[in-house]
């Protein structure tokens, strides 16, 4: 606690031209904020600020000595870093200002009741006094970073994340479960658009990673426990591997599976139904058959079937293979049986066309219902029905062979990751990044991030760039070497823990955990990964806990002014 | 420490600016409009999750401009770059705002006075702005610029009540372009997109036909702070529409014009589609779609909601003509069903045209001036499509956004963080 000194209040009502000063009667707040206990000096300012305000705020603290600042101004969104600033120049701890939003609250919502919104700007700044009054110098904290990262998978998003954080200048530690690199990759044959060998691609990026002396790979292992926070994370490994790391960032990149069409189209009992993943091995391993009529069938399980949603690569996949085919067996006829081709973009709408020119036959059907309806073997042959919107009428086509395209599914061990590194899952089951459209490759988590089809089914161009994407951000913290926090973070009392645990439990973050202390079991926060948000102070039921900044008392004052 | 240049200040330029100058590197992001945001700054709501645009943006663009890492030249143009990769100079030119930047609080007493009214481009030029303006209320660095082309001072040196009425004394008419010098280790080419204007489809009777929308201005209709406040209004008589009607691929996937897809288009539709129907719960959407693109995550199961819970109705055609009556303005759609095999007509009262996504206006002139390859498609080209999804074709130079190829949002601000760990290389080697 502070010690006891005689509180010295400054009050700044700002103008802001006629935003505020149009709609309210500012001389009547400021006249106002005179009566209030503790406010030595008020100002009315046009333009808070505009240089001339900052510099009335400056001047003010040491000619009245004042302790605590209050501006009732626009919006702290856009201007409480300006005036804390200002405050901070003049030599008063940025904590012992606070902000009282009389625009965007008060004079823009108010804009008809000119003698209402200036009651209710006077009582905003009551409140706002009665919070300042309480105001308590603080300090952000510092903490330091560990200059490594470890990435869990090592596909094609791992690797390019590790090689662009080495490239970057940091240590990374690439761990893989399987006995080598590359993911799904392994098993692609030839890669659109640029219908270039895969196996090419990864041994180049697996040379890459050899040749990176910062890059430390551990194959055939898995992590096995996860400790700490942004900045100091321990890791244990298990498998091949026991290693522990200490890191500073973590990126997640599992990768997914291809759902397995058990039981749909007779997947599992006719031998010339396959899946695309196993066309591909064919392709690979060059055991492609004498086929005359080939039928591949899209969204097989996805959009709506086993799973919800599209994924996205299928269509893609689908035009590469067939047009491989086409070159391979010139006479055969190929058809694609679609719910709408998701060739988005310049290059592979290109890529379709291109496929058409060749002679690959499209064929459209009506989303929402399985794209073909029977398939049956017939004299040898394998009857694909279908429903044509176009004709009105189920036609057939004899195949000899049948490839399902099946979506990208998240794979088993992902809620194990999920729950060693409190990261959420989605509904669709890949994990659930911080902001759908600006942090869409962060977690909520500090520190851990994701890139790849983990996230969201996503092709190889498509990995790369999260990849970098996801290299970018862990790379911030450990640039800088600390992180900083705002002491918005809680005290716990420890006389009044008991220890119930359900902080820990709401805390989005992770940043809340039990710990023994004399004997006894205590909340305790990791101030490098608390987000001040509150949720913790709020639920305890003890009220054993106060958040930095927004202390019980604090906001019970301000209420306190405004029921009263 | 080196610097790195920006050049855009749209979502991916604010991002890849943000991401650098978070790690301690010294940006300057330049800006050729008044003010950072770019076109999602003019977008209503953004697809997926329907948060407001602008207000997930202005944090980020208030972080941008208040970081001390990073200078923002807003109304300013690069003109010229000589060095290489690790040792660039690029040259800038400030354009004049004729407004002393210092000096002006943004308090729009100018704005309310100037008598010169000219069509507003931010808001699709459906409404009016003045010679003296902001691009829009939240724009930063929130400080009026002049319009040296329609200023009546500027031009015929008589009005002046800017100046008059300016109680922080920042018009200063007699300002000029300046040119600066920037130095950089990297380059990031962030400079957006345009979009196709619809008129050369007479079948469609865009220009012709007061209810027929693009889809950019259909964003400044049912935006709360565009021309109508968010109401939608048809002609004759401003009453609001019952039935809309959404035509995808117009102009796009068209051999003769744009050959591309533009990949956000079908779900910039059912969001539109969607927000007209929180607007007016009664109201009926039909999306008349090629293949409808859903494709990325979340979007699926979003068509899908649009099916059921706000009335949207997916059409599989590409309707052939529209037909306007006179009488009421309506519009009548004729097309194929290829889902049906029929030939139909659909009467409604607005019709709205996503049309493709375009190279911004001055990409040419930027790939001119920093030596850059553009690709068939008038696109900003990268060195492998695959493997190198950032690196044009000069070295030292990266690419994020809708200038390499049309993409939303996320996958800007994805590129745009991509771009930054290129560019940091380079900045901090």
């Amino acid at each position: 606690m502070m010690m006891a000194e005689e509180l010295r209040i400054g009050v700044f009502v700002c103008d802001c031209g006629t935003n505020i000063a149009g709609f309210l009667d500012v001389p009547e707040v400021c006249e106002y904020a005179k009566t209030l206990p503790d406010v030595v000096y008020v100002k009315e300012n046009m333009y808070t600020c505009s240089n001339a305000g900052i510099q009335e705020i400056m001047d003010a603290i040491p000619k009245y000595r004042l302790n605590r600042v209050v501006v009732a101004s626009c919006t702290p969104r856009t201007h409480e870093p300006l005036f804390r600033k200002a405050c901070e120049d003049a030599g008063l701890n940025k904590f012992l200002f606070e902000f009282v939003n009389i625009r965007d609250q008060c004079s823009w919502v108010h804009q008809k009741e000119r003698e209402k919104a200036t009651e209710k700007a006077k009582d905003l700044v009551r409140m706002g006094v009665a919070r300042a009054r309480l105001l308590e110098p603080l300090e952000e904290i510092e903490i330091p970073v560990e200059k490594s990262s470890l990435i869990i998978g090592g596909g094609v998003a791992g690797m390019t994340a590790a090689l662009s954080l080495a490239e970057q200048g940091f240590e990374v530690h690439l761990v893989e479960r399987e006995c080598t690199l590359g993911g799904l990759l392994n098993g692609i044959n030839e890669l659109y658009p640029s219908d270039r060998d895969a196996g090419a691609l990864l041994d180049e990026m697996r040379e890459k990673i050899e040749g990176e002396k910062r890059v430390h790979v551990y194959l055939e292992s898995e992590v096995d426990h996860v400790d700490g926070y942004i900045g100091n994370f321990s890791v244990k490994l298990k498998g091949k591997s026991r290693d522990e790391l200490k890191v500073g960032t973590i990126i997640v990149a599992t990768g997914a599976q291809p759902y397995e069409p058990m039981y749909m189209y007779n997947y599992d009992e006719y031998e010339n139904v396959i899946t695309q993943y196993e066309l591909e091995r064919m392709l690979k391993e060059k055991k492609t058959g004498n086929w005359q009529k080939i039928v591949f069938i899209q969204c097989v399980g996805g959009r709506g079937e086993r799973v919800r949603y599209c994924s996205r690569i299928c269509c893609m996949n689908s035009i590469k293979n067939a047009r491989l085919l086409r070159k391979l067996l010139p006479d055969a006829e190929i058809y694609i049986i679609h719910r709408g081709m998701q060739t988005y973009g310049t290059v592979y709408e290109e890529y379709v066309r291109k496929a058409r020119e060749e002679g690959v036959r499209f064929v459209r059907v009506k989303d929402g219902i399985p794209t073909a309806s029977s398939l049956e073997k017939r004299n040898g042959k394998l009857a694909v029905g279908f429903y044509h919107p176009g004709l009105r009428r189920k036609l057939e086509i004899d195949a000899d062979l049948v490839v399902l395209a099946t979506p990208l599914i998240q794979r088993e061990d992902a809620k194990r990751i999920s729950q060693l590194l409190k990261v959420p899952l989605g509904q669709d089951g890949f994990f659930f990044e911080a902001h759908v459209k600006l942090r869409p490759v962060d977690f909520a988590t500090d520190g851990i991030f994701m890139a790849g089809s983990c996230r969201a089914p996503a092709d190889i161009n498509e990995c790369m760039m999260q990849a970098m994407a996801a290299a970018s951000r862990a790379a911030i913290p450990m640039a800088k070497g600390y992180v900083k926090t705002e002491p918005y973070t809680p005290t716990i009392d420890e006389e009044r823990c008991m220890g119930c645990g359900v902080c820990v439990e709401v805390c989005p973050y992770g940043a809340m955990h039990l710990v023994e202390k004399n004997g006894r079991r205590v909340a305790e926060n990791i101030p490098a990964a608390c987000k001040g948000c509150g949720a913790c102070g709020s639920s305890c039921v003890h009220r054993a806990i106060s958040m930095g900044h927004f202390r019980d008392e604090q906001i019970m004052a301000q209420i306190d002014e405004v029921v009263t | 420490m080196k610097n790195v240049v920006v050049i855009g200040g749209g979502v991916a330029g604010i991002q890849a600016s943000l991401d650098l100058a978070e790690r301690g590197i010294h940006v300057y992001l330049v800006e050729k409009e008044p003010s950072i945001g770019g076109r999602m700054a003019l977008l209503d709501k953004t697809m997926s999750t329907n948060d407001c645009s602008i207000c997930i943006l202005a944090p980020k663009m208030n972080d941008c401009f208040s970081h001390p890492n990073i200078e923002v030249l807003e109304y300013s143009e690069v003109v010229g770059l000589t060095g290489e990769a690790g040792d660039f100079t690029v040259k800038v030119r400030r354009k004049a705002k004729y407004v002393d930047a210092s000096k002006c609080t943004g308090c729009g007493d100018c704005m309310e006075k100037c008598p010169t009214e000219i069509p507003n481009e931010y808001n699709s030029n459906l409404n009016k702005r003045k010679a003296i303006y902001l691009p829009f209320p939240q724009a930063v660095p929130r400080k009026a610029t002049i319009d040296e082309e329609y200023c009546l001072k500027l031009t015929k040196n008589r009005c002046g009540l800017c100046q008059k009425i300016c109680k922080a004394e920042a018009i200063d008419y007699t300002q000029k372009d300046t040119m600066v010098e920037l130095s950089a280790a990297a380059i990031i080419v962030a400079v957006g997109l345009s979009v196709y204007d619809p008129r050369d489809l007479h079948e469609y009777g865009y220009g012709k036909y007061e209810n027929v929308r693009t889809w950019m201005e259909y964003e400044r209709l049912i935006n709360a702070a565009g021309p109508t406040h968010g109401h939608l209004k048809c002609a004759p008589d401003g009453r609001r529409p019952k039935k809309i009607a959404f035509i995808q691929c117009v102009g796009s996937r068209d051999v003769k014009r744009c050959r591309w897809c533009s990949s956000v288009c079908c779900m910039v539709s059912i969001k539109s589609a969607m927000l007209a129907n929180e607007h007016y719960n009664d109201l009926e959407s039909y999306i008349f779609y090629s293949d409808l693109r859903v494709f990325s995550k979340r979007f699926y199961e979003y068509s899908k909601r649009g099916e059921k819970d706000y009335r949207i109705t997916y059409i599989h055609a590409r309707p052939g003509e529209i037909a306007e009556d006179k009488r009421t303005k309506n519009l009548t759609l004729y097309y194929e069903n290829e889902d049906e095999g029929k030939v139909d007509a659909l009467e409604v009262e607005m019709v709205v045209l996503a049309t493709p996504i375009l190279p911004a206006e001055d990409t040419v002139r930027i790939a001119e001036t920093l030596g850059l390859e553009v690709d068939d498609d008038g696109f900003l080209k990268t060195v492998d499509y695959l493997q190198y999804p950032v690196e044009t074709s000069k070295p030292g130079v990266y690419v994020a956004g809708c200038c390499e190829r049309p993409k939303d949002i996320t996958e800007s601000v994805i590129q745009a963080s991509a771009a930054a760990a290129k560019a940091a290389v380079l900045a901090e080697g």
